[in-house]
C-alpha cells in the first residue's frame, strides 16, 4: 500500500492505481465519465481534474487529469482546489451545451451517471445562450434505442463495443463538436454484447428497448438480485420489476463471473416470463381439450392419477436445484429422471468428473480473462457460453500488457497499452468444425470434424506429458498442429483449455481434460472450463438419475401409470417417434412448468409453476458455482414454484417413501437442508446465499428504494386502503421500501445499485472492496468442485496423485459419400429454449439454414432423412466450414435428434418448391 | 562563403522551373551527406552531429532534433520495425515554407530522411502530406521514384548494407493530423485522434514500433549538416539558435512571401526590408509570428529577434516563422472570430473543452461582429481563454493554441471588443 494525501488528509490506496480510482476507493466523490474499470483510462472527458502537488512545499502544483496519473507514495492531489473545481464545473458545462433538458421525459433520468456528475460539480445555470447542434436517431435493432441528442461524446460506447466486444458496426462519425455514435446506417447491432451500451453510456443514449415499453423509473422498481438462466454460465443480473411485472434486467456485478457485462440474450431473455405461453391456471385434459381448472379440481385429478403408486419423475437441466430435488423426494431416487438422453447425461456426467478429477485450476470467468494461452477445443463458447468468448477476448490481450509492465506503462492507459500491444501476438488457439466469432482474434483457428480435432486434443497432451496416451496415425498436418499448440500452452504460465458438450463428443472433453492434467503436472494454474448446455445442467448431474431412455423402456413396460415432467419439454431431448412411443405408454401425463411446450400441450394435467423471476432458486453453473435467484415479483396463485406443486401432490402419493420430510417443508431453506442431507456433493449449496432468517443490521432487506412512490395510491381505483407488503417469509428480503439496506450487502442479497450522490449503476464502486475487486459483502455464491490450484486456500489434497488419463481416442473422421456429419449449428438467438419466447431475442433470430461446406454449386434445397421423417431444408455454403460436415441450429425446425449422426443427403432439383418438413 | 552555405534550404530552389533531378541535385552538392554518412559514420556519430548542431524542430515546438533522435532503441533496423515520418501535413494558416521545400527541391527532403532513418536504423519513411499539396505530391512522387531507381533509396544503399526506402501518404485532410501523435493515428487508419505523451512515439508509436516524427523543414536541414558540419550549422544562426530558418509574412505588405535567413532575424527586418514594409495607407498594428496558434505581438515589439526564446519575451512564439500581419484598417475582433471559426471546425472532438468550448467561443465572436453581443460575452471568452489556454485542461495542445490569439487578442484589443458592444456590432463595418 501507498500512502496519498488528498486535501491534506493521508489516505492509503493500492500502488499502481491511477489517482482517479485511488481517490474514488478513498470514498472522495470525483466525477468522471470516461474512465471505466473494465475500459481503463484515455483523458477525453476530462472531468476528474485535480491538482498536483510535486512535494510538501510545492503550493502552486498543476491542474491534472486524475484518471491519467498514477498514485505513488506520498502524492499530494487536492479536489477542492477552486481552479480544478471551476475546470469540472466547466467541464459539464460544455457537456450541457447540446444535451438537451429532457431529463423529465428522458428513460436515464434517475439513474443518470451525468445528472449525477452534474450535481457533483455544481453546474446549476446554463450560461450558452446559442442554439444546440442536433442529430438525427438511429434504429439500432431490438435491443437497443438511440438518442443521440443526449450524447456527452466520452467515447466509452465505441470503446467498449469495438475495443472491448470486437463489434465493428458502432463506430465514431464526424468531428469538432458533431460527433456521431452509431451505425453507418440505420440497422441492428450485431455484437453480442450491445445491451451493455445501455449501461456503458453514462446518459439516456443508448437505453433498453424492451425496456422503454413498459418503463418506469428505477426508484420505482423492485430489484431481485438473480442469476441469468439462459445458459450454464451463471451471470448474476437484477431483475427489475413494478406491480408484479418484470420490467428489465441489469448486470448484477459478481467479481468472479460476468463482472460487468452481459451476452445480449441474457440481458433480454426474460421476455418469457410475461410471454403469452406462460402457463398461468392448473389445465386439465377433458375429452381432448385442455380445459382450466381450479387448484382443488387439479389436486383432485392428480389423486386420482396417482391412485395405484406408479409414478415417475423427469426433472431438467433448466429447473432449480429445489425443484428437481423435491420432485425426486417426492418419487423416489430409483424412479427419478434427469430428462437427459443418455448420450447428453453421459456427457454430462463426464464434465463432472473431469472437473471434480482436474489436478489444477477450474478457473472462473475472471480467471479466465487473465489466462496466458488458451486452447478452445471443439465448441463455439460465442454461441454455447456468450460472456465467456467476451472473456476470453480479454485473454489475448495478456501480452500486451505484459508489454506494457516492461514498458513501465499502467495497465489502465488504455490507449497505450493498445499501441505498445499492436504486434503482440494472440495466444489463443481454436478448433472447431465451423468458424466462431473468436477466430478473428485466434493465433491460429483450424477446422474439422469433432473426433479429428479430439485426437488432436489428445497428442497435444501426449507432446506435453509422453505419459499420457499417444495417438496412433495422426496425420502430418495434424501433428504439426499439435506441436504447435503444445508449444504454446507448454510455455504459458496460466494456459487454459476450454471444451463442452456442444457436439456431444465425450471424446472431446477426455481430450480437453487430458492436456489440462497435463499442463497441471508443472503448472497448478492450469485451468480446465467445459461448457454445458443449460443454467442448472451441473447442478442435474451432481444430483443424478436415470436417462429418458430407461423411462420409456419401463412406461413401454407398463411399469409407470403417472409421470410428472417439470419444466422440461421433452420434444427437445426426444426425437419425435420416441416420444409419442414414451407418451403413448403412459396413462397419465403430469407437467409442470411456467412455460407451454409440445410436451406440455400432450399433458393430461398441467400445473402452472412460477418462473425464476417469481421464486427463490438455486443453480449450479459449468464451473461448479451454486447461486441463488429471488423473486422480484409476488408469484399469483394458483402459479407456485414447482416444489410447492410437489409438497402440495405429495399427500396424495400415499403409497410411496419419503413423503414425510417433503410434507413437512414450508420455506426453501427446508429443501436445501434436506437436499444435503441426500446429496452430499449439494451440501455446500445451502451457502449460495444467506437464507431467510439472515437479517442485515438486524432487518430484513429492502428490495424497493426508499424512494419508491405511489404505494398507498397504486390500487386506489380498487381500494383506497393501504396495502401491506406482499410478505416473503422464503427470503431475507422485504418486499418494501423499508427494510435495510447498505454497501456492505452480501454480494448475493443485491437487490440494486445506489449510493449516496451515485444514482446510476456507476455507484457500483461504492460496493466493491477495490474497483473491480470482490464486493463488500463477497461475491456471490459458493464453489462446489474442488479446485486443486494453490490458489485456493484450505485445499490440502496431494495434487501429486497419478492422473488417469482418458484413453478413448476415436479413429479419425473421415468425409464419405452420400453421406454427412450433422452437427449442431448453436446459435446466440434461437437455440436456448426459454429465450426464444422473449420477443426482442424472436426477432433477432434468423431462419433456420443448413449449412454445407463451400463446394460445388448447391441445389437450394436438400432432402434431410432423419428416421423415416424427410425433411427439406433450405441450403447455404459456410466458408471454412470442415469438410464432410453440415451444421444446422439444434431445435428450429427440426424437434430434437442426437447429435452428431450422420445423414444421408439427398439433393432436390431448384424447381422443387415445398417447404419445411414433409 | 557560397549561396548554398549561406541559403542551405532554398540554395537549389527555382520556382520558376521544374525541381532539380538526382543528377542535377547531386551535381549542385547533393548526396554528399549521405555518401558521407553511410560509407564513413555510425549512426550514433549521425545523431551526435545533429545533436552538436542545436538544430530545434522547425515545426514550431523548437524540440532539439538530436535529443529526440537520441531516445529512440538501438536496436539495428534488421533486428527491429522502426519508422521515420516526415510531418509534411502542413495545415497551419498563413504558413506555406514546406510547401516551397517540397515543390521546389522534393530530393532534399528525401536526402534528409534517409539521413533520419540511418540515423535511428530505420528502414521504412513515410511522408505524410497535406492532402491539398498536389503538386508537391507529384514532385515528391517523382523524386521518390526516381531515387529508387537509382539506388539511392531501396535495399543496400551505396553498397553499405543499409536499407530505407519511403511512402508517400496524402492525408485525407483536417488539421489535426499536423499533431505528430493524431498524424500517427491517422497513418494507421484510425481517427486522426491525438495519443497520450507517454509513452512517446520514439518507443512506441506507428503500430506500436519506434517511430520519429520530424518537420518537413527540420529534415531538409540534415543533409547539409552531415555535410558541412554542425559548427558550420551553428555559426548560420544570428542569435541564441542555429542555421537558416523558413521566414515569410502575409498581410498588406508591399511584397508578402517567404525568405530563408539567419535563424534570429529580427522581426523589423523581415517586415520593413524583405517585405518591403506596409502597404501606402495601413499601419501595423500587430501580428501572430508563426502561424494562426501562437500569440499577437504589438507593433511596438518587433525589434525582437525571430528565435525560440527571444520572441516569448514579449508573449509571442516562434511557430512556423511565417508571420500574419494585422493592419489597422482590419478588425481584431473579425480576424478572431475567422481564426476561432477555422480552430473550431478542426477540433478533433476527443476532449470536451476543446470540442465545445471552442464553438461556443466561435458563437460570442460571432455574437460581438454581428451587433448582439453582451458584457458577459466578453467574459465568457476571457474564462475560456484562461481555462483553454492553460496547461493540461485539454488533451492536446489544439485548444492553448486556439487560445493563444484570443488570449492576447482581449489584452492588447481590449477598446475593440468594448467598441463592437457600444456600437452593436463592428465598427469598421459601419464605417464601411
Amino acid at each position: 500500500m501507498v500512502t496519498f494525501h488528498l486535501d491534506g488528509k493521508a489516505c492509503e490506496s493500492r500502488p499502481g492505481l491511477n489517482l482517479l480510482q485511488a481517490c474514488l476507493e478513498a470514498g472522495a466523490n470525483l466525477p468522471y465519465f470516461c474512465w471505466h474499470p473494465e475500459l481503463g483510462s484515455v483523458g477525453a472527458c476530462r472531468q476528474c481534474a485535480v491538482r498536483q502537488f510535486s512535494s510538501p512545499e510545492d503550493q502552486t502544483g498543476r491542474v491534472v487529469m486524475a484518471c491519467m496519473m498514477p498514485v505513488t507514495e506520498g502524492t499530494r492531489i487536492s479536489i477542492s482546489d477552486p481552479e480544478a473545481a471551476e475546470l469540472r464545473e466547466s467541464v459539464v458545462e460544455w457537456m450541457m451545451i447540446n444535451h438537451p433538458h429532457d431529463c423529465p421525459v428522458c428513460e436515464e433520468g434517475g439513474e443518470c451517471h451525468l445528472q449525477d456528475m452534474t450535481v457533483m460539480t455544481g453546474h446549476h445555470t446554463r450560461r450558452y445562450r446559442f442554439t444546440k447542434r442536433t442529430h438525427r436517431n438511429q434504429d439500432l435493432g431490438p435491443f437497443v434505442k438511440h438518442e443521440m441528442n443526449r450524447c456527452i461524446a466520452c467515447y466509452r460506447c465505441v470503446r467498449f463495443y469495438r475495443d472491448y466486444a470486437g463489434g465493428k458496426d458502432l463506430a465514431a462519425f464526424g468531428s469538432h463538436d458533431s460527433v456521431y455514435f452509431g451505425r453507418a446506417e440505420d440497422g441492428t447491432l450485431e455484437n453480442a454484447f450491445s445491451g451493455n451500451l445501455v449501461e456503458i453510456c453514462p446518459t439516456g443514449v443508448f437505453t433498453d428497448k424492451p425496456f422503454s415499453e413498459v418503463y418506469t423509473r428505477k426508484w420505482d422498481m423492485r430489484g431481485a438480485p438473480s442469476v441469468c438462466v439462459h445458459c450454464a454460465v451463471g451471470c448474476n443480473i437484477i431483475v427489475n420489476s413494478r406491480q408484479e411485472t418484470v420490467r428489465r434486467v441489469l448486470n448484477r456485478y459478481n467479481g468472479e463471473v460476468n463482472r460487468y457485462m452481459l451476452c445480449d440474450r441474457g440481458r433480454f431473455g426474460y421476455g418469457f416470463v410475461n410471454a403469452p405461453s406462460r402457463i398461468r391456471t392448473p389445465l386439465l385434459r377433458v375429452d381432448g381439450q385442455h380445459v382450466s381448472v381450479s387448484e382443488q379440481d387439479a389436486m383432485a385429478a392428480f389423486a386420482r392419477f396417482v391412485g395405484d403408486g406408479k409414478i415417475f419423475g423427469i426433472a431438467s437441466s433448466r429447473a432449480s436445484l429445489e425443484s428437481s430435488f423435491s420432485l425426486r423426494e417426492l418419487v423416489g431416487e430409483e424412479q427419478f429422471s434427469t430428462g437427459e438422453t443418455q448420450q447428453a447425461q453421459n456427457c454430462m456426467d463426464l464434465a463432472r468428473t473431469l472437473l471434480q478429477s482436474h489436478p489444477g485450476h477450474i478457473p472462473t470467468l475472471h480467471n479466465m480473462e487473465s489466462a496466458d494461452a488458451v486452447l478452445v477445443l471443439g465448441e463455439d463458447v460465442c454461441a454455447t457460453a456468450p460472456r465467456l468468448g467476451l472473456a476470453l477476448r480479454q485473454s489475448v490481450r495478456q501480452a500486451s500488457f505484459h508489454a506494457a509492465d516492461e514498458a513501465n506503462v499502467p495497465r489502465w492507459l488504455d490507449e497505450a497499452v493498445r499501441t505498445l500491444g499492436t504486434d503482440c501476438p494472440s495466444a489463443l488457439y481454436i478448433l472447431t468444425p465451423a468458424p466462431t466469432d473468436l477466430d478473428e482474434i485466434a493465433l491460429e483457428s483450424s477446422r474439422a470434424a469433432p473426433d479429428t480435432i479430439a485426437r488432436i486434443g489428445f497428442a497435444v497432451a501426449h507432446l506435453i506429458d509422453p505419459t499420457a496416451p499417444a495417438v496412433p496415425d495422426l496425420s502430418t498436418s495434424d501433428t504439426g498442429l499439435a506441436q504447435r499448440i503444445a508449444t504454446l500452452l507448454g510455455t504459458a504460465e496460466r494456459p487454459l483449455v476450454i471444451s463442452g458438450m456442444q457436439y456431444g463428443s465425450p471424446a472431446l472433453m477426455q481430450a480437453a481434460a487430458n492436456i489440462a492434467a497435463a499442463l497441471a503436472r508443472t503448472k497448478p494454474q492450469a485451468g480446465l472450463s467445459l461448457s454445458l448446455p443449460d443454467c442448472n445442467s451441473m447442478g442435474l448431474a451432481m444430483i443424478g438419475g436415470v436417462p429418458l431412455e430407461a423411462v420409456i423402456d419401463k412406461a413401454v413396460a407398463g411399469e409407470i401409470s403417472t409421470l410428472v415432467i417439470m419444466e422440461n419439454d421433452l420434444a427437445r431431448h426426444l426425437d419425435p417417434v420416441s416420444l409419442s412411443e414414451l407418451m403413448n405408454a403412459v396413462p397419465n401425463v403430469v407437467v409442470i412448468d411456467h412455460t407451454a411446450s409440445s410436451c406440455s400441450e400432450r399433458a393430461d394435467l398441467v400445473l402452472p409453476a412460477a418462473a425464476f423471476t417469481e421464486c427463490v432458486g438455486t443453480l449450479v453453473n459449468q464451473e461448479g458455482r451454486a447461486q441463488r435467484f429471488f423473486p422480484a415479483v409476488v408469484a399469483t396463485p394458483p402459479v407456485r414454484p414447482a416444489w410447492r406443486w410437489m409438497t402440495a401432490i405429495a399427500p396424495h402419493c400415499a403409497e410411496q417413501k419419503p413423503r414425510q420430510d417433503l410434507v413437512n417443508w414450508e420455506h426453501e431453506d427446508d429443501i436445501m437442508a434436506a437436499m444435503g442431507r441426500g446429496i452430499p456433493a449439494l451440501a455446500g449449496a445451502v451457502n449460495a446465499a444467506p437464507g431467510s432468517s439472515y437479517r442485515f443490521h438486524s432487518g430484513k432487506i429492502r428490495n424497493e428504494t426508499s424512494r419508491m412512490s405511489g404505494r398507498t395510491v397504486i390500487r386506489s381505483h380498487v381500494s383506497v386502503r393501504d396495502q401491506p407488503p406482499p410478505p416473503s417469509p422464503e427470503t431475507p428480503f422485504r418486499n418494501s421500501m423499508e427494510g435495510t439496506y447498505g454497501p456492505d450487502l452480501p454480494g448475493a442479497l443485491i437487490p440494486y445499485f445506489r449510493a449516496p450522490a451515485w444514482n446510476s449503476v456507476q455507484s457500483l464502486t461504492r460496493f466493491q472492496q477495490e474497483i473491480a475487486g470482490p464486493l463488500r459483502g463477497g461475491d456471490g455464491g459458493v464453489r462446489l468442485l474442488r479446485d486443486h490450484s494453490p490458489s485456493q486456500p484450505g485445499i490440502t489434497e496431494d495434487v501429486t496423485t497419478v492422473y488417469h488419463y482418458g484413453a478413448d481416442i476415436p479413429p479419425p473422421f473421415l468425409p464419405r459419400n452420400g453421406e454427412i456429419l450433422l452437427l449442431p449449428e448453436t446459435r446466440l438467438f434461437g437455440s436456448e429454449e426459454l429465450s426464444m419466447h422473449s420477443p426482442p431475442v424472436v426477432a433477432r433470430s434468423s431462419p433456420a439454414v443448413l449449412r454445407l461446406p463451400e463446394t460445388d454449386v448447391r441445389p437450394d434445397r436438400i432432402e434431410l432423412r432423419i428416421q423415416d421423417v424427410s425433411y427439406l431444408l433450405p441450403v447455404q455454403s459456410m466458408p471454412g466450414l470442415a469438410h464432410g460436415v453440415a451444421v444446422y441450429p439444434a431445435h428450429m425446425t427440426i424437434p430434437a435428434f442426437a447429435f452428431p449422426r450422420l445423414v444421408p443427403l439427398n439433393a432436390i432439383k431448384p424447381d422443387h418448391t415445398d417447404g419445411g418438413a414433409s | 562563403m557560397n549561396s548554398l552555405s549561406e541559403r542551405p534550404l532554398t540554395a537549389m530552389i527555382d520556382l520558376a522551373g521544374p525541381p532539380p533531378d538526382c543528377a542535377a541535385y547531386g551535381n549542385a552538392g547533393g548526396w554528399q551527406g549521405t555518401r558521407k554518412a553511410l560509407k564513413t559514420l555510425t549512426p550514433d556519430e549521425v545523431i551526435s552531429m545533429v545533436t552538436r548542431s542545436r538544430l530545434r524542430g522547425r515545426g514550431g515546438a523548437g524540440f532539439p532534433t538530436g535529443l529526440k533522435w537520441s531516445t529512440v532503441p538501438k536496436d539495428p533496423a534488421s533486428k527491429r520495425r522502426k519508422y521515420l515520418v516526415a510531418n509534411a501535413d502542413e495545415m497551419e494558416p498563413g504558413t506555406f515554407k514546406d510547401r516551397i521545400l517540397m515543390e521546389g527541391n522534393p530530393l532534399q527532403l528525401v536526402e534528409g530522411m534517409l539521413l533520419a532513418g540511418y540515423a535511428i536504423q530505420a528502414s521504412h519513411g513515410i511522408i505524410f502530406l497535406r492532402g491539398e499539396y498536389f503538386l508537391a505530391h507529384q514532385r515528391l512522387q517523382h523524386a521518390i521514384d526516381e531515387a529508387r531507381h537509382l539506388g539511392w533509396l531501396g535495399e543496400n544503399i551505396l553498397g553499405t548494407g543499409f536499407s530505407f526506402d519511403i511512402d508517400l501518404h496524402s492525408s485525407g485532410g483536417r488539421y489535426i493530423c499536423g499533431e505528430a501523435t493524431a498524424l500517427l493515428t491517422a497513418l494507421e487508419g484510425s481517427r486522426a485522434v491525438p495519443r497520450g505523451k507517454l509513452p512517446p512515439s520514439q518507443i512506441s508509436g506507428l503500430w506500436g514500433a519506434p517511430s520519429v516524427v520530424n518537420n518537413v523543414e527540420t529534415l531538409c536541414n540534415i543533409s547539409h549538416i552531415v555535410t558541412h558540419g554542425p559548427e558550420w550549422f551553428d555559426g548560420l544562426g544570428t542569435g541564441a539558435d542555429s542555421g537558416t530558418k523558413l521566414y515569410g509574412v502575409s498581410g498588406r505588405v508591399c511584397r508578402p512571401g517567404f525568405w530563408e535567413l539567419p535563424m534570429g532575424t529580427p522581426l523589423r527586418d523581415l517586415i520593413e526590408v524583405h517585405a518591403g514594409g506596409m502597404k501606402s495607407g495601413y499601419a501595423l498594428r500587430a501580428l501572430l509570428p508563426g502561424g494562426a496558434s501562437t500569440p499577437f505581438v504589438d507593433a511596438a515589439d518587433i525589434d525582437i529577434p525571430m528565435d525560440y526564446d527571444s520572441i516569448k519575451k514579449v508573449g509571442g512564439r516562434l511557430g512556423t516563422g511565417m508571420a500574419i500581419l494585422l493592419d489597422d484598417r482590419t478588425c481584431p475582433v473579425g480576424m478572431l472570430r475567422n481564426l476561432e471559426h477555422f480552430f473550431a471546425q478542426e477540433s478533433c472532438g476527443w476532449c470536451t473543452p476543446c470540442r465545445d468550448g471552442l464553438p461556443w467561443v466561435e458563437r460570442l465572436l460571432d455574437a460581438l461582429e454581428d451587433g448582439t453581443g453582451t458584457e458577459d460575452d466578453i467574459e465568457q471568452l476571457m474564462r475560456h481563454a484562461r481555462i483553454l489556454g492553460s496547461p493540461g485542461r485539454t488533451f492536446c495542445a489544439h485548444a492553448p493554441g486556439a487560445m493563444a490569439p484570443l488570449a492576447s487578442g482581449l489584452a492588447l484589443f481590449r477598446d475593440d471588443f468594448t467598441a463592437h458592444l457600444t456600437g452593436h456590432g463592428c465598427p469598421l463595418h459601419h464605417a464601411a
